[in-house]
């Protein structure tokens, strides 16, 4: 168990309750449940990492519980009850050093500290679809919903919002635009924050300036937008769709850049890796996709037999990609040393031979470890 | 002379437009050198022609005439035709000669049988699966919670051959109630049948007096599937048809749906009829899916003996296009699609099948 959820970069939770580890370079997948006893009331609504170092996973799930699941033991070693079913299901967890947020869908924020049972508690209104925390100023948290527009929360001073947004202007028809703002994202070295309505808008919002309204507003498609993320390049941020459609936005126009295939049902968990260029998707139709952000081409599917809630990335998705070209450069270098081996125990024609080779680059003659050098020098 | 000449002038262009002779264009000088019993001078001539003249890459389309070029056709079909017949009957010989030894069978490639491997294609020990499938929305009737009870209605203002196949419909399912659409809006008629009962919403969408689409909608907060219906055809167009069906509660049978969309969509047919059929009606609903499209029949059927069967077929019978399946009920702009039939991705590999 341990050893299998070492090796797991991609965390994903179902409609059924598991939690399930896939590892892209073994392209393997596997479930991590307690026991056999599922119920549906173990559904995963939100899932967050515990620490900075990304070694344990919090899940919560729709009975009000919130687990702790550790990556290096790949067991659950906590659960704590964090409210109950009948405010709604969670839609928002997050972690600051020694306490847990989490909010709900009637509104409820509460802060747990570790170690007392009291709570920090803070109504945010009512039918809230998101709550995400800021990850440079991780005091901060904006939520929003369904006509809950959206508000930035200070949680060291929880009465009132810092910044909440107004709605825009009246439409052609003097109507009253809705609010429905369905994930937030906070876009990194700034203060700014994006967010995707259930009427396919996509909002940026300036908390910096005096104008509540959103700065600039994108339409993609047809559908209620469910998932939002925002890649490791700046200036743009990739959306996800009821009818499975992913889209790049750029932020910087409003356009969209382009459109990642492949999903057939609903986007409902959405994760661009910290530094490579690589969104991983999660839906209704019970497959985990791995895109490229630059070429637009898929890159990983993976079947995992329930749907599918929440993703996480981690970082060491770079190592293990990296892993593989260490893995190149490793065998290289392994081949140079060997090369280094013969070098020495060999006359000097060798080594001529080599340096007349390396020298032109013509065509290759002898032993192989000379051709892949020569490779790694290109 | 004269009267010979013209004689055998006219019978050279008799034969000139009998068509067949091809080598006559080439060499009709040599016709009015020859007298008698000319049928058989033109077949030496043709042959000897046909071994000196006709060019290696000659093809049949290169004859102008169209009526020679047709009946060349025509004989090369026939000869190769032949060629076949003697080749088949020389191989089964050959089977027949050896007997035993002989090599198997070829099978034929269909696309069945090229069918690309589904990932999605449920194994009947998952148990992730099955307890999947044992707490789905469908749950409550597969533990024998709720029986059916299904509304048929149609779009607004439907027309003859609609109307018909809902009355059709309502004979075949058991429990079920045609409703006159009076241009209601979907979302508001599903909350009054959830009060009063109702398992399954069924509209049928009419487009030209033709009904053209099915949405199914499974009533408590199930999934509704929105099909592309097509062939339909009604009672009175089936031929060597049966009676009119009972009121017994028929079999069901459904055929071919391996994968884990296929098993939903399954499911979603199995609960419209209620659990215990009635084997002394002898009838039988038949969903059978192939190349994802489903085929809809209504059967009765008699055993003769203990290895022959009769049927006869009773009922409307249609075909259905799974286009999308949708989480939760009918909610085409703000629900959550499980599914999207998207023709660009999905179909272009003519043995990729996803039910």
């Amino acid at each position: 168990m341990a050893a299998k959820s070492q090796i797991c970069s991609i965390w994903l939770g179902s409609e059924t309750g598991i939690l399930k580890g896939v590892s892209l370079t073994k392209k393997q997948a596997f479930n991590f449940c307690e026991m056999s006893c599922l119920s549906r009331d173990q559904e995963v609504c939100v899932m967050a990492w515990g620490d900075p170092q990304e070694s344990e996973v919090l899940v919560g799930s729709v009975n009000g519980t919130v687990k702790t699941f550790s990556t290096d033991k790949g067991i659950f070693t906590e659960t704590r009850e964090c409210g109950d079913p009948s405010q709604g299901r969670f839609t928002g967890l997050a972690v600051t050093d020694s306490s847990m947020i989490t909010c709900v869908e009637s509104g409820l924020l509460k802060v747990w500290k570790e170690g007392s049972t009291e709570t920090v508690e803070v109504n945010v209104g009512n039918g809230i679809c998101r709550m995400q925390q800021n990850p440079s100023q991780r005091h901060r948290v904006a939520t929003g919903g369904k006509e809950n527009p959206l508000k930035v929360w200070d949680l060291e001073r929880p009465d009132k919002p810092i910044f909440s947004a107004k709605n825009v202007a009246h439409d052609w028809l003097d109507m009253r635009v809705p609010v429905w703002v369905r994930d937030i994202g906070f876009i990194p070295d700034s203060d700014k924050i994006v967010t995707c309505t259930g009427h396919h808008q996509v909002r940026v919002y300036d908390p910096s300036t005096p104008q509540r309204r959103p700065v600039l507003e994108a339409q993609f498609g047809e559908y209620p937008l469910t998932a939002l993320s925002l890649p490791a390049s700046q200036g743009t941020v990739v959306v996800g769709n009821t009818h499975g459609e992913l889209a790049i936005l750029d932020l910087r126009k409003g356009l969209v850049r382009g459109c990642l295939k492949g999903l057939a049902g609903a986007v409902r968990g959405l994760q661009c890796h910290p530094s490579l260029p690589l969104v991983a998707s999660c839906g209704l139709d019970r497959f985990l996709r791995v895109h490229s952000l630059e070429d637009h081409s898929l890159q990983h599917k993976v079947y995992l037999k329930s749907r599918l809630n929440c993703v996480l990335l981690s970082s060491r998705e770079l190592e293990s990609s990296s892993a593989d070209d260490s893995g190149d450069v490793e065998e290289v270098k392994a081949e140079e040393e060997e090369d280094e081996v013969w070098d020495t125990m060999e006359t000097v024609m060798e080594k001529t031979k080599k340096r007349a080779a390396q020298k032109n680059e013509a065509t290759v003659t002898g032993v192989d470890g000379k051709k892949k050098r020569k490779l790694v020098k290109k | 002379m004269d009267s010979n000449e013209a004689t055998t002038s006219e019978s050279v262009s008799k034969k000139k437009g009998k068509t067949k002779k091809l080598k006559r264009k080439v060499k009709p000088d040599e016709a009015p050198v020859q007298e008698m019993d000319q049928a058989e001078g033109e077949e030496t001539e043709k042959k000897s022609v046909s071994e000196a003249c006709l060019p290696p890459t000659f093809s049949v389309s290169e004859i102008k005439n169209k009526q020679r070029r047709h009946s060349m056709f025509l004989k090369l079909k026939e000869e190769k035709r032949k060629q076949k017949l003697e080749l088949k009957k020389k191989k089964k010989k050959e089977r027949k000669a050896l007997g035993d030894k002989a090599p198997p069978k070829e099978v034929p490639k269909t696309i069945e049988n090229q069918r690309i491997y589904d990932e999605t294609t449920v194994n009947p020990e998952d148990e992730e699966v099955a307890f999947d499938e044992g707490t789905d929305e469908f749950s409550a009737y597969f533990n024998r919670l709720t029986n059916p009870k299904v509304l048929i209605t149609t779009s607004d203002r439907p027309r003859g051959r609609t109307v018909r196949l809902c009355e059709q419909l309502a004979t075949v399912i058991p429990h079920a109630h045609v409703y006159y659409r009076r241009g209601l809006a979907l979302k508001r008629v599903i909350p009054q049948c959830v009060s009063r009962g109702f398992t399954y919403l069924m509209v049928i969408n009419e487009d030209r007096k033709v009904p053209n689409g099915l949405v199914l909608c499974h009533l408590p907060d199930g999934p509704t599937a929105h099909f592309k219906v097509s062939n339909v055809r009604l009672r009175k167009e089936m031929k060597r048809r049966g009676k009119d069906p009972t009121e017994h509660v028929p079999e069901v049978i459904l055929n071919n749906f391996t994968t884990r969309l296929g098993h939903s969509i399954g499911r979603l047919f199995a609960a419209l009829f209620p659990h215990d059929p009635q084997f002394v009606g002898r009838q039988v609903a038949t969903f059978h899916n192939q190349r994802d499209f489903i085929f809809f029949r209504f059967h009765r059927y008699i055993f003769k003996n203990e290895k022959k069967v009769g049927i006869q077929e009773l009922g409307p019978r249609f075909t259905l296009k799974l286009r999308s399946l949708q989480k939760g009920t009918f909610d085409s702009k703000f629900g959550e699609y499980e599914w999207v039939h998207k023709r660009h991705e999905m179909d272009s590999s003519r043995r990729k099948f996803h039910l």
